[in-house]
């Protein structure tokens, strides 16, 4: 019994058509799925996201270039309005110096001409002094001279006596004087 | 004593009779079923998972295309080379993900058959690489210019060439497509086996009575064992059938060979 069994069991290694056929049909079916669906996408995705990839990373390159640019212009403004912030503090250095100096020589100048009005003031002053005084010690001379000879001269106390009020009346005018003044 | 020579003589081990199904209908058995049901999953899965790929993938699509690279880069770009990979891509995907779906069927509850134990299946699948490998070189190197590259390898001395040659052709043209087929054909159909043999056999020996039932335990872990490595060797043989897929299709159209 046994023994028939086994020789009616087929042999596996035999292909039945059928499954052949079918094997086939069906592979040819899913390849072409596959090829003409799932693939492409597959590989449309892929290239999609490379590009999203490359495109950022070119794009943040971009920005990183430009940033690098923007700031290399601003140092380099910056340098420049720190070289003009000491130009024109040398400049207004230098020019207060010479504001200094003017003003001294000004100043200098001032006080020569002040300095020269005086004297001027003094010099006619003491003319005007010395006209007014001359013009009085010849009045006065001419009053002690009349005194001297209305007292007839008598001794030599009066003599100094006259001579004395005299010299203390000229000391009353010129205190009066200098009190006027 | 006597209970265990009865039980020898009554119990008779599956063979290749554990192979033939009857028809459903017609004459379509069930592993042809099988192999239409696995076509739907593998071409549903693909055709409506890759509906909406997104740049930024989610879940779902991260699967999806993590398994959909193993097919493309380790297998065709690698071997095929990065140049003319991309129109194979459908071939070794279509083979890597139809067989290894096939295979498993072994080990999922219910189905549990692989549909490649039947010669038929491989075979055909053999027939499409074997088409797609010596049309890549014919197209290649011109008709000659095909045999004369997958004949004769560069610097072979030429007091052995004629030798070679022989080699060489019987491989590329025969041997390599039929080694192909064989090798998935024969993996599943002695897992399938040894299976069976595992639950026939504990049934069996639980069944027999006596000191026998003792035994029946360690054949039932034991199918547990060898199922799961028979998961591991669906896996490697759907792996390995694609990747050589690819390898003959670098082979045949590589440069200067």
């Amino acid at each position: 019994m046994d023994l028939i069994l086994a020789a009616e069991e087929p042999l596996p290694i035999l292909p039945h058509v059928d499954e052949l056929v079918l094997g086939v049909v069906a592979f040819a079916v899913l390849l072409f799925v596959l090829w003409k669906y799932a693939v492409p996408r597959f590989e449309t995705m892929y290239e999609e996201r490379t590009d999203a990839i490359e495109g950022g990373l070119k794009r943040a390159q971009e920005t990183q270039e430009q940033a690098d640019r923007l700031k290399k212009e601003y140092e380099e403004q910056l340098a420049g309005l720190r070289a003009e912030a000491a130009r024109i503090r040398d400049d207004a250095r230098a020019e207060g110096q010479q504001i200094k100096t003017e003003l001294r020589a000004e100043a200098e100048q001032e006080v020569a001409r002040i300095k020269a009005r005086g004297e001027e003031q003094i010099a006619a002053a003491r003319e005007q002094a010395e006209r007014n005084l001359r013009g009085e010690v010849g009045g006065l001379s001419v009053q002690l001279a009349e005194r001297l000879l209305g007292d007839s001269l008598a001794d030599d106390s009066r003599r100094s006596a006259t001579i004395d009020s005299f010299l203390g009346e000229l000391g009353g005018m010129s205190g009066q004087r200098t009190g006027a003044n | 004593m006597g209970t265990f020579v009865l039980a020898a003589e009554e119990f008779t081990p599956p063979g290749a009779g554990l192979f033939e199904y009857p028809p459903i209908f017609g004459s379509v058995t069930k592993p042809m079923v099988l192999a239409v049901l696995s076509l739907i999953i593998v071409a549903v899965l693909f055709t409506v998972g890759t509906r909406r790929l997104a740049i930024v993938p989610g879940k779902g699509q991260f699967a999806l295309e993590s398994f959909y690279n193993i097919p493309r880069n380790t297998m065709a770009r690698d071997q095929i080379g990065s140049a003319e990979f991309r129109r194979y891509i459908p071939l070794i995907l279509a083979l890597f993900s139809f067989i290894l779906v096939n295979n498993l069927f072994a080990i999922v509850p219910v189905i549990q058959f692989p549909t490649m134990s039947r010669i038929g299946f491989p075979l055909s699948l053999a027939l499409f690489v074997y088409v797609f490998y010596h049309y890549a070189g014919f197209k290649k190197h011109g008709f000659f210019g095909y045999i004369k590259h997958a004949a004769l390898p560069p610097g072979v001395p030429i007091f052995i060439a004629p030798l070679i040659i022989v080699i060489e052709l019987l491989q590329k043209f025969v041997v390599q497509p039929l080694s192909l087929a064989l090798r998935v054909f024969a993996a599943m159909f002695a897992g399938h086996l040894i299976i069976a043999l595992t639950a026939v056999a504990s049934a069996f020996l639980i069944s027999a009575g006596g000191a026998l039932i003792i035994a029946g335990p360690f054949a039932f872990v034991a199918g547990i064992a060898f199922t799961f490595l028979e998961a591991l060797v669906q896996v490697i043989q759907a792996y390995v059938f694609a990747l050589l897929a690819a390898v003959f299709i670098g082979a045949a159209i590589a440069e200067d060979h």
